[in-house]
């Protein structure tokens, strides 16, 4: 079993890192830093940290009046009070802007667990990706976290990075490439691929794996950055294995699939299974059971795969 | 960069006739905006920017600049105006506002027009976005101010109550808020729609100093900046009693005028009375 990592307290200790060499990275947080992690920053440099009460809209204007200034803002609460409470206040201010300001939610998707719906996240992706110029990132695992970190660093612009509340297993090597916009292929195989990002890109996998017994090969893909999507890998691996899954813990509207999709039907129509949640809210749960309740979990991607495959035009 | 010539009251008051007239102009021109709340705006804005703000329009980005931010966006023909007129951009811009194309967008955008600090339009959020700059200009120990104009329709965002706080808990004394307290807003009177009242009080209580002044005295304005700049340890506002339509008999007092254009002829008797 690899080492299994929560992605908010790398995110924390990579703000610490970077904060240490570059001055103009500043901190904001809604009263929720000892969950989001940045807390770690504000002991360290409590003279650029800010808690701003449980205030969101506020906390996403006044970055924006820092990053006017020349700051490097970091503004983290859970994924629900930035990206749904103050999502007018990143598109007319931020964004509209284009504005370097970092938002980094964590608690996003159900496997936030006990706490229920209000707190789970699970339409960010499709809110964050309908703003023009916004990059949305979501990392599968701690070392991917750090590099998402350094990216928006050296990254100039608006961004969204995407992240959990529970532990995941480590995946990603510290020496793959990291390169926003550009995906990463994990497994290769031209029976089908999967197209994954977040916590379902683990599962994939395992899914990848567990199919490989039965001879069946697919690629795993795991698009980091679902905005700007990597248009070209996607259309490239729909032409090599003309079948198509993805896999996100997210609402089907709106998020990776569709926006997978929409690049497939314009470019190389090919048939597409979605693993994602159908239309309905969380609920409080270990977030295991949580999984296997919305099918998010490896067996129910191996049966997308299956479908998919079915579906080939012959 | 205080190379800037400051004028005395008179002068204050005839360039505020000039602004005034640029605004009808370029409204009726435009055919669509809001005159009325550019209207009421003119004489604070004016005091600021001829008499107050550090800045230098050939170099609209300086740093060491004082920061201005127009949160009742829809008000920004009066702020183009006095840009244009400062030098900012041509004058010419002016009769371009609200067309395809044009620097002078419906509604201040950073992007296009020099001289506008932050994009917006979207009632509530530019003191948040002061209160950043203020933030920043403490942390790098700079001594620019941050001024940003709000309408009193406006404060019933409650984001407004959520910078005020943070402001004061911040101790932001390099910022300045100034209320452009004209009693309307679209839909009717304020004090019909979502009563504000008492509006010194509230802001007291969130911890703010409160200047109480005649919004189009120059005068009183004048004065009401220079105290706000002695005050330690708190932010300021300004609030000013103002009258929507200022200067044009007809609009004056009338909720219609908040965003109506003039026509062809109603803007000639707006012109002539502002001779």
């Amino acid at each position: 079993m690899n080492e299994t990592v929560a992605t908010r307290q790398t995110y924390g200790d990579t703000l610490v890192e970077l904060g240490e060499k570059i001055k103009e990275i500043v901190v904001l947080d809604a009263d929720l830093s000892k969950s989001t992690m940045t807390v770690k920053f504000s002991k360290r440099y409590p003279e650029r940290f800010f808690n701003m009460g449980i205030a969101e809209a506020n906390m996403i204007n006044t970055a924006a009046g820092l990053a006017t200034c020349g700051k490097i803002p970091f503004v983290s609460s859970f994924s629900i009070f930035t990206t749904g409470r103050a999502w007018e206040q990143i598109r007319n201010t931020i964004c509209y802007s284009a504005l370097n300001v970092k938002i980094v939610a964590t608690h996003s998707g159900i496997s936030v667990g006990s706490d229920g719906a209000s707190h789970q996240c699970i339409e960010d992706l499709a809110l964050m990706r309908a703003i023009p110029g916004m990059t949305v990132v979501e990392p599968c695992d701690a070392v991917e976290t750090r590099k998402s970190i350094l990216a928006a660093v050296d990254y100039k612009g608006p961004m969204y990075i995407r992240l959990g509340r529970v532990a995941v297993p480590t995946i990603t090597q510290k020496e793959d490439p990291y390169t926003l916009g550009k995906a990463n292929v994990l497994r290769t195989g031209n029976d089908a691929a999967i197209v994954a990002c977040g916590a379902l890109v683990a599962n994939s996998l395992i899914a990848a794996d567990t199919l490989l017994m039965e001879g069946i090969r697919v690629a795993v893909i795991n698009m980091h950055t679902v905005k700007p999507i990597d248009q070209e890998l996607v259309v490239s691996v729909a032409k090599q294995t003309h079948a198509l899954v993805t896999a996100e813990q997210h609402v089907l509207d709106g998020g990776l699939g569709s926006a997978v999709a929409s690049v497939i039907t314009r470019a190389y129509p090919v048939p597409i299974e979605m693993i994602g949640i159908d239309n309905r809210f969380g609920q409080s749960g270990d977030p295991d059971i949580l999984f296997r309740e919305y099918h998010l979990m490896p067996e129910d991607i191996v049966l997308a795969v299956k479908r998919v495959i079915g579906r080939k035009r012959k | 960069m205080k190379n800037l010539q400051l004028l005395n009251t008179k002068a204050l008051e005839e360039r505020s006739k000039i602004i005034r007239r640029y605004i009808i102009k370029m409204l009726t021109k435009a055919g669509s905006g809001h005159t009325g709340s550019s209207l009421s705006a003119v004489d604070l804005l004016v005091t600021l920017f001829y008499n107050k703000l550090r800045h230098n329009p050939q170099l609209p980005k300086w740093n060491e600049r004082d920061r201005f931010i127009l949160s009742k966006g829809h008000a920004c023909p009066a702020l183009y105006a006095i840009l244009a007129d400062m030098g900012y951009f041509d004058i010419d811009k002016l009769d371009t506002l609200r067309q395809f194309g044009s620097i002078l967008q419906g509604l201040p955008c950073m992007k296009t027009t020099p001289g506008i600090e932050i994009s917006g339009g979207s009632l509530g959020q530019g003191l948040s976005v002061g209160l950043g700059i203020a933030l920043a200009a403490k942390l790098d120990k700079k001594d620019y101010r941050t001024y940003v104009m709000l309408g009193d329709g406006e404060i019933a965002e409650g984001q407004i109550w959520e910078a005020a706080m943070a402001a004061s808990h911040y101790k932001m004394d390099n910022l300045c808020a100034v209320l452009d307290h004209n009693g309307l807003q679209i839909d009717g009177f304020v004090h019909e729609i979502m009563s504000s009242h008492p509006i010194p009080d509230k802001w007291r209580s969130f911890g703010w100093y409160v200047i109480e002044i005649d919004g189009h005295n120059h005068a009183s304005i004048l004065s009401g900046f220079d105290e706000a700049e002695k005050i330690r340890g708190q932010p300021t506002i300004l609030v000013a009693k103002t009258v929507k339509g200022k200067g044009v008999s007809f609009m004056e007092n009338q909720v219609d005028w908040h965003g109506k254009t003039p026509s062809k002829e109603e803007s000639e008797r707006a012109l002539s009375e502002l001779k």
